[in-house]
Parts: structure tokens; sequence; C-alpha cells
């Protein structure tokens, strides 16, 4: 018996200790073998918050912020903590209604969840921020603000140099892997802001929190030992000069066309204005959506960076570079002449025609007066040189002439979205007229027409190597960054660009040329003298039609002062606005004395509020303008009219319930817009729009071209 | 002795009574480690009453002044009232039908204003004691199976309750009590049928049903086989082989499934089905309805279906992200997030293995371990049948409580909601298992007294 109980006692003593190895056993399997359950701890319970640097500001060349950061406050919202909350308030504050609320709560809680924060109105502006802190204490924790740094523009000028923020897309993450980005995050999309993003913006710090069950971040994970720290974004050096981009943006107000200003001893770009532009500001708040979208759609553009997209035949402007190339290719001399009939009839066909006529003596008066016949021969020389054996191979040193005035292909500037322009090829024209074309065929790129293409960028470029006899620096706003130019950004702008040795004298003519344009008594830009500076200038006026019908010209003009110890090389393009001289012309004058005396000489003050209020909209663009216009007016009004059918039907539910269809008919309601008598039906009131808009372009155009 | 004043340390095992608060006090740190956040202050919330920890405190010092009452009382008086306390109990558990009140789901609290009481907890005690008292009859000739039935109703009677009033988990426990009665002589074929039923069951859950009526065969042709010479001799033993098979296979085809179809709720088979990480949706589409409204009403079809083994999965990742040598003390992350439910209850052991890593929960399960043995070692030197029993008793249902605890935690057993002694938060369940133990250790205290 006593055996019996004993190996039952000792059975259960074994039961139990068996029980434990294999708790013992299980554990060490969950704790020491298995390395899973870990990183499934970390991953469900360390959030890793990512503290967003200020990105860089940005000085302009005196020392002055032009590119800021500021603060705005998202007011975000938990849904979980809402009892209690004062929504009332809100709602008064917000200018919101209670459907409105609940709408936004419930789409909070779809994108986050009920424990995360969501931004129930993002980008306040001060007086909702100060009317909502004020009585933060009464709408918390279900509400709170949140901070969030914007970008700044203290002279709200110089949109496109700038460019625009925007939140990145996972085609963006999927070629920026690696450095950082996630969902959410903004990055520079167009101007420097995208080019030097990644000096701008910084390193983000990152913060390890434990966060609970519901995802909230609770405390810091091992009392923020692993944390890096946010590096605050780069401070950029540019060479913009706020001034004289802010003059050129009032000068070129109410016009389409755009103006760069380059200093041609750097390189670095003292203006660069595009009209129309639109304030950077605009692209920040809480309307940020809502304007681009509007601006998007705009037929003026605004958004479009005509300074470097824009492709424009370059006009007369061109005849400097011809005239430099016929130098180098020994075909004239700065004392060659050309009679000049009123137009130009080597080819049999007295095209291109002239401005005025009479004999250009040498190349100083061909420039002064612009003359089309004088550089169409030259051309024509030049390509049909019997050294090259055929007009092909003659053209194709011509483009390489052209290539090296920084013609025809991408400059490399810091700012993304250039455009190449066209110099034309042989081919393409073997392609066009058949592999026996001559050089008569495209004597119109003799004077900057045809297929001839180029950007203002290219221009002003080409003209500060005018102005420098023979080199340059590639064109670039960013001059330094401070801490160093750790990435390599500015190191091709520091790059003098000389392709060949032209000697001195055959600039010196053609300065000459463009002096006499200024200064002399006959030359095309006269009137836009600058007292106590020699600026040399070059006018053009551009042919251009729209889906093969010709509109009216556009005003070109190309300058660089002083003639000596160029200061400043510029282009300027005022589409559909005439000859180059009139209002192009005074726009350069009037940039250049005011970068070079600081200010705008008493007697000519008068000019910058003539050209600034100068109103100059293609009628091709206003007629867009008006087809919006009308087409917005059309849904306004088939708005109203549903409305009203709303209330009609409503009116009559509530009068007549008997069901007498006549009174139905009877009250109609007074239109709020033009009164009429015809009947509203969407097609009548089409046409009296249509008629209206008729009537009205012609009246509106006339006013346009009056100036 | 009684009349010189009761002289507690006397004979006293100090070491049952060390290894007792060592697990309440690492208990309260585990309790506090639970609770407490970087930004609470300490003693505010220890002395406020405020917070589970401090609570917990109050029970300990209740559950002292409990154990030292006990110690003082005569030992006589245990195996006197046995049978009233039994009765008491019984009664208690009637009561909850009619007084009771429902605290997460189980009908099984009676309400006394200052505490709830969970009747089905506390009569563990009574069942240890009745069960000591009948066995150290000298009447009960526990060989006959008249004696066997009566124990085995004694221990089960409460278990019937339990299940009725919702609490599975507790009533399971009573299945403990076949310990004690195995030790006292109960035939082995019980426990073997017991659990051969246990495991067909499991199987039957688990196995393919046409894979597992294979298995029964071949284990069926199998025995045959290689009991082909005693079959030969004796022809009942293939006729109880067949008989075998065709009650494994009608359990297996007809009883399991009626079971769990019908008789348990969809909830219960659930979480039995989580344990084995498999998902569970009642075959009757009328139940499927209020399966899905079931669990609606707590919250967990958001996340799907996979809600259910949200427990287990949270408890093994705590236990297993406390790797070797643990997190450290309030650096848990699985437990500072309030990832596992129920952690301060019937999870306590997952705050221990995520901060103290495999030696500190290996070690706590030793502490178990060489309490349980030492409750062996101190029962088997009982002169007195009665203490003999009460002590397999106790150290049987704190097995039982620790092994299931332990493995639920770590995903071997299912969530069955019994916490763990002496370290789960919560009054009723601290002090059952002081009373319990503070009664065997006056037991053996006076082991040279002979109790009836």
């Amino acid at each position: 018996m006593s055996d019996y109980n004993a190996f039952r006692s000792r059975i259960i003593q074994i039961s139990f200790a068996a029980a434990f190895l294999i708790i013992i056993i299980q554990l060490f399997n969950l704790q020491v073998l298995s390395g899973k359950y870990s990183r499934m701890a970390d991953d469900q319970a360390i959030y890793r918050k990512v503290v967003y640097p200020s990105r860089g500001i940005v000085y302009d060349r005196d020392g002055k912020v032009i590119l800021d950061n500021t603060t705005l406050f998202d007011l975000v919202v938990i849904p979980s903590q809402l009892k209690g909350v004062d929504t009332n308030f809100i709602c008064r504050v917000l200018g919101i209604d209670t459907t409105e609320f609940r709408k936004r709560v419930v789409n909070a809680i779809v994108k986050n969840g009920r424990y995360q924060p969501s931004i129930f109105q993002g980008l306040l502006d001060e007086v909702l921020y100060a009317r909502l802190q004020e009585r933060i204490y009464g709408i918390q924790p279900g509400f709170d603000l949140v901070e969030r740094p914007v970008r700044k523009y203290p002279y709200e000028a110089a949109a496109h140099v700038f460019g625009y923020l925007g939140e990145v897309d996972p085609k963006f993450l999927e070629n920026h892997e690696g450095e950082g980005y996630r969902m959410g995050d903004y990055t520079g999309m167009t101007g420097i802001e995208r080019s030097y993003e990644k000096v701008l913006m910084g390193e983000r710090g990152i913060q390890y929190w434990l966060r609970d069950k519901m995802n909230r971040p609770t405390q810091r994970y091992e009392g923020g030992a692993f944390d890096t720290a946010m590096v605050a974004g780069s401070t950029l050096y540019s060479t913009i000069d706020i001034e004289l981009q802010m003059l050129g943006e009032q000068l070129m107000q109410g016009k389409i066309g755009s103006l760069v200003a380059i200093d041609p001893q750097t390189g670095g770009i003292l203006a660069m204005v595009n009209a129309p532009t639109y304030n950077p500001t605009l692209l920040t708040g809480s309307q940020r959506r809502q304007q681009f979208s509007r601006m998007y759609v705009d037929p003026t553009k605004p958004l479009y960076n005509r300074a470097i997209t824009g492709e424009y035949s370059p006009g007369s402007t061109f005849k400097t570079l011809q005239a430099v190339i016929g130098m180098q290719e020994g075909v004239i001399t700065d004392s060659s002449g050309y009679p000049c009939p009123g137009r130009y009839n080597g080819c049999g066909n007295g095209k291109p025609g002239c401005h005025g006529s009479g004999h250009s003596p040498d190349l100083k008066s061909a420039i002064a007066v612009s003359c089309n016949a004088y550089f169409a021969h030259v051309f024509r020389k030049i390509v049909d040189q019997p050294r090259y054996g055929s007009v092909d191979s003659g053209l194709t040193v011509w483009a390489k002439h052209m290539a090296d005035f920084g013609l025809g292909h991408r400059l490399g500037i810091d700012i993304p979205g250039e455009r190449p322009g066209l110099i034309p090829n042989s081919q393409r024209y073997i392609k066009t007229f058949g592999p026996k074309w001559n050089s008569c065929n495209i004597v119109s790129v003799s004077i900057g027409q045809g297929e001839v293409n180029s950007t203002i960028m290219q221009l002003s470029n080409a003209i500060a190597m005018i102005a420098n006899k023979g080199w340059y620096y590639t064109p670039h706003v960013i001059d330094s960054i401070a801490g160093g130019d750790k990435f390599g950004l500015l190191t091709k702008y520091k790059k003098k660009i000389q392709a060949a040795e032209i000697p001195d004298h055959m600039f010196e003519s053609v300065h000459e040329g463009m002096d006499a344009v200024v200064q002399g008594p006959s030359g095309t830009g006269r009137r836009l003298k600058i007292e106590g500076i020699v600026m040399c200038g070059k006018t053009g006026t551009v042919e251009n039609s729209y889906r093969g019908k010709k509109q009216r010209d556009h005003s070109f003009f190309a300058a660089f002062a002083p003639r000596q110890k160029p200061q400043i090389a510029i282009a300027c393009i005022v589409e559909n606005a005439g000859f180059g001289g009139v209002v192009a012309g005074p726009i350069v004058s009037l940039m250049i004395e005011k970068y070079l005396h600081d200010t705008i000489s008493k007697p000519r003050i008068p000019w910058i509020e003539r050209y600034s209020s100068m109103k100059i909209i293609p009628p091709r663009v206003q007629a867009e303008i008006n087809v919006q216009d009308s087409l917005r007016r059309m849904r306004e009004m088939e708005r109203l009219q549903k409305s009203m059918q709303k209330d009609k039907q409503q009116a009559t539910t509530v009068v007549m319930p008997v069901g007498k269809s006549k009174l139905a008919a009877a009250p109609t309601p007074a239109l709020p817009a033009k009164p009429t008598d015809t009947p509203f039906s969407p097609r009548g009131m089409a046409s009296f729009l249509l008629k209206d808009d008729l009537y009205d372009l012609p009246n509106r155009q006339r006013s346009i071209f009056k100036v | 002795m009684a009349q010189h004043g009761p002289i507690i340390h006397k004979g006293v095992n100090w070491i049952i009574i060390w290894l007792y608060i060592i697990l309440v006090l690492i208990g309260l740190i585990s309790i506090f480690s639970v609770e407490y956040r970087p930004n609470m202050d300490f003693w505010p919330s220890i002395t406020g009453l405020e917070t589970n920890y401090s609570k917990q405190l109050l029970f300990f010092c209740i559950s002292i002044v409990m154990g030292v009452f006990i110690l003082i009382t005569d030992s006589k008086f245990f195996a006197a009232t046995a049978n009233l306390f039994y009765a008491l109990g019984i009664i208690l558990l009637l009561a909850t039908f009619v007084v009771g009140k429902s605290i997460g789901g189980s009908h099984s609290w009676i309400p006394l204003g200052f505490m709830n009481l969970q009747p089905a907890e506390t009569c563990k005690i009574f069942v240890a004691l009745a069960l000591a008292k009948f066995l150290g009859q000298t009447e009960t000739d526990f060989r006959k199976s008249k004696a066997q039935w009566i124990a085995i109703a004694i221990a089960l009677t409460p278990a019937v309750f339990s299940i009725l009033q919702n609490e599975t988990g507790l009533a399971l426990v009573y299945f403990a009590f076949f310990i004690p009665l195995y030790r006292e002589g109960l035939p082995a074929t019980y426990l073997v049928v017991g659990i051969s039923l246990a495991v067909l069951v499991v199987a039957a859950l688990l196995i393919e049903p046409n894979t597992l009526f294979i298995i029964l065969s071949v284990l069926a042709v199998l025995s045959v086989y290689f009991l082909w010479t005693k079959i030969k001799r004796n022809k009942t033993i293939l006729l109880l082989i067949v008989a075998v098979w065709g009650m494994a296979i009608g359990l297996q085809r007809f009883a399991v499934p009626y079971m769990f179809e019908q008789i348990m709720a969809p909830y219960q088979v659930e979480r039995i089905m989580s344990m084995f990480e498999k998902d569970y949706v009642p075959q009757d589409p009328t139940k499927v309805e209020a399966f899905i409204r079931e669990k609606e009403k707590q919250g967990k079809t958001k996340d799907g279906e996979k809600q259910e083994n949200y427990n287990v999965k949270q408890s093994k990742i705590a236990i297993g992200s406390g790797g070797f040598l643990g997190k450290g003390f309030l650096k848990g992350t699985v437990t500072q997030g309030d990832f596992v439910p129920e952690q301060h209850t019937d999870f306590i052991f997952t705050a221990i293995a995520e901060s103290f890593g495999f030696w500190g929960s290996a070690l706590v399960a030793l502490l178990y371990l060489a309490l349980l043995l030492t409750m062996l070692n101190v029962a088997e030197r009982q002169r007195s049948v009665f203490s003999r029993v009460f002590a397999y008793s106790t150290a049987s249902v704190i097995f039982f409580h620790v092994v299931v605890n332990m493995l639920m935690t770590m995903g071997l057993a299912p969530v069955i909601g019994i916490p763990l002694p002496l370290l789960s938060y919560g009054g009723s369940s601290l002090l059952t298992f002081t009373i319990m133990i503070a009664i065997l250790v006056r037991l053996d205290a006076d082991r040279q007294v002979v109790l009836r």
C-alpha cells in the first residue's frame, strides 16, 4: 500500500515538474529562439516621428531676405475626444454649419481614424488663428492648433524664380527612395525650390516615441537616446536684385511677355520677369489648391515661366550675332556696306522687306537702322562660302557659331524647365525643301525670323556675351550657399565659357552699331537714351502668326550698359505690342537706369506709370478670356435658374394643393441678374450671352490698343 | 496547546510563507509596471487607492490579517466545519442565480457593497476542505466505486454551477481535484479515459473528419494486430476494441460537432479554436448572425476575424520581445502601450516576461514549482488523511491555475480566463489562495495531531 502510494506521489511530482519544463521550454522558444516578436513589438509600439526643419532662406544681392519662412497653424481634430467640446464655437468662427462640421469629422475618421489627429482646417489665417487661440481651452482636447512652417515672400515678387512647393506624389517617392521623403511631405516643384531642394530642405530630425494600442504617442522612447536632431536648410545668397525685379514686374504688368537681366561679369541673373506673373503667397495658404487651379486654366498662363520656356523668333536682335559671325567668317568687315532699296532683291522676290530704305554704308549703320537687306546679304554670304562646298555644310558652320553664343541648346541655368530653342540645321531644310535647297529658301533666318527660335534667357545671355566680347558664365540665380556647396550644385556656374577666340575689334564694331541704335541720330531706339549712361541696344520687331493667322508684331529689345565695362545685359519681349522701340525698349531702358543709377531720373518717372498701366492682351488671348468668362457666367445663371425652379416647385406644392395647373405659371420670380423679357431657357440665355460678347469684344480690343 | 495561547511560529513551514510573500510582491511590482506611466505621481497613486496596484496592496494587507487569523486558529476547527462551509459554498453558488450580478459576461458575482464576491472562486477552499473531510473519515472506503463517485461529485458540483454561470474557466479548475483523488487511490482508468476523451475532442476539432476516421481505424487495426495473441485467448478484447473504435467514431462524427455547434456558445468555441490559431465561423447560419452581433458588441469586428486572436498575439509579442535579458523595469513597449488586454489580471505574466526576459520569467516559473513541490513534500509527511488531501488539493489547484495561465499567455492553452495565483490583480483570487495556503501551513504545523 505504501509503495503504491509512493509511486502515485512520485508520478504527481514528475507531472508537476514536466508541466513546468514545458513552460520553460516554450518561454525559451518564444524569448530566445524566436526573433520575430521583438521586431513585431517595435513595429507596433515605436513611432518614428519626423521633425521638419525650416527650409533655407534666400537673400538678394544686397542682403535683403527675399524668401523666408513663417508659421501658420492647422486646426486639427481628434474625433475620439470631441465630447464636451464647444462645437458651436468652432462652427461660428470657421463659418460652417453643423452638417459641414459633421462631414469634416467623418472625413477625418475615414482618413486617420478616431484616435489620430487629422487636419480639420489647414493653414488658418491670422484672424482665425487669433480667435481660436483665445478660446483654445474651450475646444481642447478634441481640437488643437498645430504649427506648420510655410514659405513667406517678403516682397511678394519673383514667383517664377523661387517656384513653389508641392506635396510629393508616389512617383516622386519612387524616384527619391532613401532620401527620407514620406507621403505628405512637401518638396520644391519648380524654380530654385526644386533645383536647390537638397540644400534648402535641411535634414529632417527623427524622434522615436512609444505609442499605445490606439496609436497615440505617449512618451519618448528611451528618453530620446536614439533621436537625431534636425538641421535647418542652408541659406542661399542669390544674384537677384529684388528692387529691379519688382520694377520689372511693375512695368510688365498687364502685358504678356518676359524680361531677363544678367550681370555679364558673373552670369548672375539680376531679374527674371514674366508677365503675367502671380503673387507667390497665393500658393502657400489654405486656398492653395483653388488658386492653383484658377491660374492653371487662366488663358494668360500666369504659372508659365516664359523667360525660359517661351520660344520666340529672336527678330532683329539676332542681327548683332549675324554681324559677329560674318566678321569671324571673313565675309564682311566693319566697313562693308550694302545698298538697301527698301527690300532685299538678292533672291529675286523682294523678301525680306525693310522698315526704311537707303544705303547702309557700313556695319554700324546697318545695325543702327536694322537693315534687313544688309543682314540677308551677310547671312547668304556666310552659308554660301565656296570653301565649305555646299550650303549644307555652310549652314552647319553657321549653326556651330550660333551654338557658341548659347543658342539652340539648353544653357543649363539653375531654374528647371528650360527649353532649348532652335537653330535649324541642314537636315531640317532637306526635309522641307528637298535635297536641292539653297540659301534663298532660308533667307528669313538672317533677320531672326523663320525657323530660328530662342528663349529670352538665351537672348539675354547672348547679349551678355556680346557685351563681354566673347565669353559668358552660365546664367544662374544662386551665387553661393552658406556652409559651402556640398553637393557641387554651383560648380558649373563658376566656369567661364568661351568657345572661340574672337578678336575684340569685331565686337567693338557691333558695340558701335548698338551704341548708335540708342545714341545715334537715326537709331531705332534713340528715344531710350539714358542721361549719363552709354547704352548699347538693339530693337526687334517680330512677325508672328497664330494658327496661320498673322498677329500683331512682338516687341523686342535687347541691350547692355554701360558700353565700357558692362554691368547689365538685358533682353525683353512684349507679345503683340508692335515695334521694338515702343514698348520693350522703354522698359529695358528704365530697368538699366534703375540698376545703374539706383533711381529713375525725374523726367522719366512718368514713364513708369505710363508703361506699367499699359494693357496689351493679344486678341486671341482676350477671346479665350471672354469665352471663359461667359462660360462661368452661364454656369452661374444655370445654377440660379435651377435654384429658382426648385423654389418655384416648392411654392407650387404649397400654393395649390387642389391641383389647378393654370395657377402654377402665375408667379414668375424676378431675375436678380440682367432683366430680360425672353423666357428663361438655357438656349436663350446662351444666345444673349453670345450677343453680348460679340458686341463687347471689339470695344475692349479698341481700348487695349489705344495706348 | 490552545490553552497556552496560539504560537504561530512553532512548526510553521517558513519556506512556503516566504515563497508566498515573494510571489505576492512580484505580483504587486508587476501590476505597478502595467499601470504606472512616467508622467504619474508615485505616492498619491499608491495612497489614493485609485490604482489597481494600490488596491492590490490593500488586498495584500487584508490577506495578511486573514492569514495570521487562520494561523492562530486551532486546526481542528477546519476539519470540524468543513461540511458546513461546503454547504455554505453551495448555497452561495445557488444564491448567485438569484442575487447575482454579471461582470464581463459571466453571471457569477455577488455584490457585497465594498467588493464583489465570486463564490465559484472561494468555493475551491470549501471543496478542498470537504474532500479532505470525506476522504479522512474512517468509514470511507475509497476502493469502493460508491466512495469514488461521491468524491467526484463533491469536486464537480461547483463546476456544474460555474458552467451554468457562464464561467467555464473556473469550472475547469475543479478538475484539478482529480489529482488528490488519484493520490488517494482513484483508479487510473478514470484519468486515462478522461485524457483520451480530451485528446479525441481536440483531434476532432483540428483534424479533418475523414483523415481522423482513417487514423482511428488504423489505430484500431494496429491494436488488434499487436494484441492478436491475447485476442485469440480472449475474444472480449476484440469486442472491446471494436466498441471503443465505434464510440470514438461516434464522438468524432456526431458528439463533438453537436457539442460545439449546439451546446457551447460560439465565443467559447472560438476561444478554443483561437488557441490553435484557427478561425471559427459557426456552421449554423442562424447562429452566424448572433455570433457577429456578439462580436460587434465587444468591438471586435473592426480588424476582421483575426480579432479574437488579438489577445494571444499581443501576449506572445510581449513575452517574445522580452528576449533573454528583458527590456528592463518599466521599459516594456508592449506593456507601456497597453497592447495586451487584461494585462493586470489574467495576462500579468506578460509584463514580467517583457520586462525581465527569459531569466525573469523562468525564475517566476521555478518559484512556483518550488512552492508546489514543497507543498507536495509537506502533504506526504502528514499523518492525517485530512491534512494530506487538503495539501494535495491546494497544490493541485495552484498547479492547474499556474500551468494553464502560463500556457495560455504563451499560446499553448485556450484563453479561459483564470488568474495567475498570487500575481494577478484581484481581491477574491488573492484572498482565496492566501486562505488555502494559510490553512495548509496551519495543518502542517499540527501534523502530529490526527484530524478527522
